[in-house]
């Protein structure tokens, strides 16, 4: 298929205007040696093939549509109401380039400084950027502007081992090319999923930063009492991976005393789409704005003084200070944040609590129900700390092998095997149940489980 | 309000100023109502609660006006031309968009079994393998989420090479004074010292400064190819043996890759790294700022290095339908986002790709060069045309006029009045006044014929009624805004 609008006499005329006869003379600079090389791709489709084929190819997949999934670890099944499709179907949204041009993108960028908001108030602190990529990134670009902060003698970053692995690996490749050392993933994650004390206590006059994850990958509330208090103490600054939605009902992290408050936004609004795009929050205290990577929009007024809003601090980006910028980051994930914000209007304080409150009662509901099943136990590796709605499972059977049976027998998409990422977890599965999940889901997954381990 | 005889701008639409999301709020007010809790309530930790999260009380209708206000105040490829230069803002089918919403893409969990996901991998594995035929490479990874994390990766794979082969004394990346500002952003958080190379007097990269600076100091040169000027490097090869000759590599910053399209290989040209801007050239619009993704591409040599996981081909089926597996290079650099990256963008470049199929991808590559010479024949005599070449998919003009005081930015706004989106503006940073003019294949003859007739008209203003240039844009929801005002006044979110 061609989209190009072109008919034959019109490009006649474009070639004569240029002063070519045809146009393979406009390539005339590329080597002629490996000029117009033949592709080896697949045929063209029309439209009416393509849509056919996208789908056939889509329903190979097994997905929420036709399966219960309880699968989480940093990605989450929410309800999304469809207000958010409406807005990002907005071909004035979405077909916009990066909003440079204040005038003619007084949306889009209203829109941000909306979603600034929204998260500052989530989040308790003073400043939000306009998005990063994912909530990984998110953290990297956090740990990297602690590193700053700290100046040259700060040299350490302690992450909890209780962080999702995935987002460490993240900050790991991130910081490759720099002399900052990474402590704290050879702690126990049972040891610090116990006590994240035992960590504190590792900050010392070399440390930057101390990241934590509340609820932590395991899904547990961590005990944050004085620990900001601990941090500062030492001169350092206390990261927090957040999940937003927990934020609707449980304490921010600015509250006790974060520094940076980073979190992947997709429970808000954004469909699971196998990983991406998402959308990474990123907010901090005001006295950090200046070294803020990523975009911020902030509010002006026009020479008649009507109010309007441009993009501001660019002095921070690579588009003007090049080497020496506080980011690479150029396109971020401007529409992701949209949705966000489509979401938490949508939803609104009170939506937004029931959902936390929903995951919440379901959660506990189903660990409840799980811990009766013989040889089944919840969150052995700190069984008395609360959770939000994700809790481990320690099962009799290899998970993969109890997985199997959940899908097969009864539909259900089970949890994530936690040995996949750490041999400690062997047996082990994690698993998020969310507002999408009813009682006779629940009781669903609670019989398979029944059945598989039996 | 001035002279609105040539008023086609579509971005009256919002012209009312629309009151905040917090302005529209009301206590007690609802949009969204969860169903009642069907199980067993539990006891609250009491001591980890909030009680207020601090998030707006609006209706849906609310909702849904305030955003589609919203929207008719924001100018996307949808509303008008949008020649935005190094940016290639076209028109991507729609096709594209309904198939990244399909249930049975955006219903998939990252995490799931791989047997579940055959769909997601397959299309992942012929994307990767598409991008390795476009590009002439080994191999490719889709995992960056945009094209700087495309340089960063590329970067980083550089320097896990080098370390490799003992050569731990390469610390510098040679950059062109033309390169975008992410190139040189990126270097520094590689941990490489960016090194500038001036352009000679043909937009070419000078190839005797490049000599002098290649040796056993460098990692290697960014190449954007063709550059920000829009222009093919002419002397490509030399540039490319001349940083191999000194142990380097060569990085390409695929951000142009819409002229290249089934024009030319840059793997086959002898570049050994480059990322893939999916949402400039395959079918992904830019969404106000993102998402994007930057896939990147590598050599033979260093295809181990890419970030994992990547999808390939199992030899045997394993009894349950698994034709497709993940798994990490062998010396990888480790992973750059959380997942696999930006799979509904991936959904949306094979759909483009396979829509369009080689011959297709051509004609796009072929049009956008065609369309933008076009502008540049017929532009030269309205604006200081710097470079007297056969130009690729843009171009640069200087935004100036003999005898007016009327500057680049006055220009720009001024199109806005006409309803067409700037150039962008005082970029590459090499040419005064820069206006970067990148039309695209999607637009018309017609249209841009149009473009011409309103340059004309704008230059006679610049000449006769300066002032009318000076004050643009007069017909759009706000005029120009003040920028100082806005960083010394931070104001960032709504107070409370």
């Amino acid at each position: 298929m061609r989209y190009v609008p072109h008919t034959e006499s019109e490009r006649l005329q474009m070639l004569d205007v240029i002063g070519v006869s045809d146009l393979e003379q406009l390539f005339a600079d590329v080597p002629e040696h490996s000029r117009f090389p033949e592709l080896a791709l697949a045929e063209p489709l029309s439209e009416l093939e393509l849509a056919r084929h996208m789908r056939t190819l889509a329903e190979h997949n097994q997905h929420t549509g036709d399966k219960l999934c309880f699968l989480g670890a940093g990605a989450y099944q929410h309800f999304v109401p469809a207000t958010v499709d409406e807005v990002l179907r907005r071909g004035e949204f979405y077909t916009a380039y990066t909003p440079y041009q204040a005038e003619a993108s007084q949306g889009m960028l209203q829109a941000m400084f909306e979603y600034q908001t929204m998260i500052c108030r989530l989040t308790g602190m003073d400043v939000a950027t306009a998005s990063h990529y994912d909530g990984s990134t998110a953290l990297a670009e956090a740990v990297r502007m602690a590193l700053h902060a700290g100046g040259r003698s700060r040299n350490r970053v302690i992450v909890s081992p209780a962080v999702n692995p995935r987002y460490r690996e993240v900050v790991h490749s991130y910081l490759q090319g720099t002399v900052a050392e990474l402590v704290g993933e050879q702690t126990s994650i049972r040891a610090t999923a116990d006590n994240l004390h035992n960590l504190s206590a590792l900050v010392d006059d070399q440390t930057a930063a101390l990241v934590i994850q509340s609820p932590n990958f395991l899904g547990q509330f961590e005990n944050v009492a004085g620990l900001a208090d601990a941090v500062h103490a030492a001169g350092a600054l206390l990261i927090v991976v957040a999940d937003p939605v927990a934020l609707g009902r449980f304490q921010s992290p600015g509250a006790y005393g974060a520094d940076v408050v980073v979190a992947d936004g997709q429970p808000l609004g954004i469909p699971l789409s196998f990983g991406g795009p998402y959308l990474g929050v990123f907010a901090a205290r005001r006295k950090h704005v200046h070294h803020l990577p990523g975009r911020l929009v902030g509010e002006t007024v026009d020479a008649d003084g009507r109010r309007g809003y441009v993009l501001t601090l660019a002095a921070r980006e690579q588009h003007v200070r090049r080497a020496r910028a506080t980011s690479n980051i150029c396109t971020n994930a401007g529409l992701m944040a949209l949705a966000a914000a489509t979401y938490m209007a949508t939803l609104g304080a009170t939506g937004l609590r029931e959902v936390a409150q929903l995951c919440y009662h379901k959660s506990h509901y189903a660990a409840q129900q799980i811990a009766g099943i013989p040889g089944l136990r919840i969150n052995p590796q700190a069984p008395d700390k609360a959770f939000f709605k994700e809790f481990a499972v320690s099962l009799p059977q290899p998970v993969a092998t109890v997985n199997r049976i959940l899908a097969d027998e009864f539909g259900v998409l089970g949890g994530y095997d936690l040995a996949q990422l750490n041999p400690e977890f062997e047996g082990h599965m994690l698993l998020a149940v969310t507002e999408m999940h009813s009682k006779s889901d629940i009781d669903r997954l609670v019989q398979g489980l029944r059945v598989a381990t039996a | 309000m001035s002279d609105q005889n040539n008023d086609v701008s579509n971005t009256r639409a919002g012209a009312v100023d629309e009151r905040t999301i917090y302005e529209l709020s009301i206590p007690g007010r609802r949009g969204c109502e969860m169903p009642p809790c069907d199980v067993p309530e539990t006891e609250f930790p009491q001591a980890l609660l909030r009680d207020e999260s601090g998030l707006p009380e609006v209706s849906e209708l609310d909702v849904v006006r305030h955003f589609v206000r919203l929207s008719q105040r924001n100018f996307g490829v949808d509303t008008g031309f949008y020649p935005l230069g190094s940016c290639t803002m076209k028109y991507n089918p729609k096709i594209c968009e309904a198939s990244a919403r399909l249930e049975g893409f955006t219903g998939t969990h990252p995490l799931q079994p791989e047997h579940t996901v055959q769909g997601n991998l397959e299309l992942m594995f012929k994307l990767q393998q598409w991008l390795q035929e476009i590009g002439g490479f080994a191999a490719v990874s889709l995992q960056p989420t945009a094209g700087a994390q495309g340089e960063l990766t590329a970067l980083l794979m550089m320097r896990a090479y080098f370390r490799d082969r003992g050569e731990t004394g390469r610390t510098q990346v040679l950059i062109p004074d033309s390169a975008h500002g992410t190139n040189p952003a990126s270097t520094t958080m590689a941990g490489f010292e960016a090194l500038e190379i001036p352009s000679d007097e043909h937009g070419n990269v000078d190839l005797a400064a490049l000599r002098a600076a290649c040796d056993d100091s460098v990692a290697g040169l960014m190449l954007t190819n063709p550059n920000t000027l829009g222009l093919f490097e002419a002397q490509l090869e030399e540039v490319i043996a001349c940083v191999h000759g000194c142990g380097g590599l060569v990085y390409g910053d695929g951000a142009n890759m819409n002229a290249l399209t089934g024009i030319a290989c840059p793997g086959a040209l002898g570049v050994d790294l480059m990322h893939f801007n999916l949402h400039k050239t395959f079918g992904t619009p830019h969404g106000g700022g993102g998402p994007g993704s930057g896939p990147l591409g590598a050599s033979a040599a260093l295809a181990d290095y890419l970030p994992g996981p990547v999808v390939q081909r199992v030899a045997g089926d394993e009894g349950d339908g698994t034709s497709y597996a993940l798994f990490s290079p062998a010396r990888s650099i480790g992973r750059m986002s959380t997942y696999f990256g930006s799979f509904g963008v991936f959904v949306r470049a094979y759909a483009y790709i396979l829509h369009h199929g080689a011959e297709g991808l051509r004609a796009n590559a072929e049009h956008a060069v065609l369309n933008a010479n076009y502008l540049r024949s017929r532009l030269r005599d309205v604006l200081p045309l710097p470079f007297e070449r056969t130009c690729m998919h843009e171009f640069v003009l200087e935004g100036r006029i003999e005898g007016s005081d009327v500057r680049a930015l006055d220009i720009s706004k001024r199109l806005l009045d006409f309803g067409i989106h700037p150039p962008i503006t005082y970029f590459p940073l090499i040419v005064p006044e820069a206006l970067m003019i990148e039309p695209t294949e999607t637009e018309s003859k017609q249209t841009l014929d149009n473009f011409v007739e309103v340059m004309e008209v704008i230059a006679r203003e610049a000449g006769n009624n300066p002032e009318l240039l000076h004050a643009a844009p007069h017909n759009t929801v706000v005029g120009r805004l003040d920028e100082v005002r806005a960083a010394r006044q931070l104001k960032l979110s709504e107070s409370s």
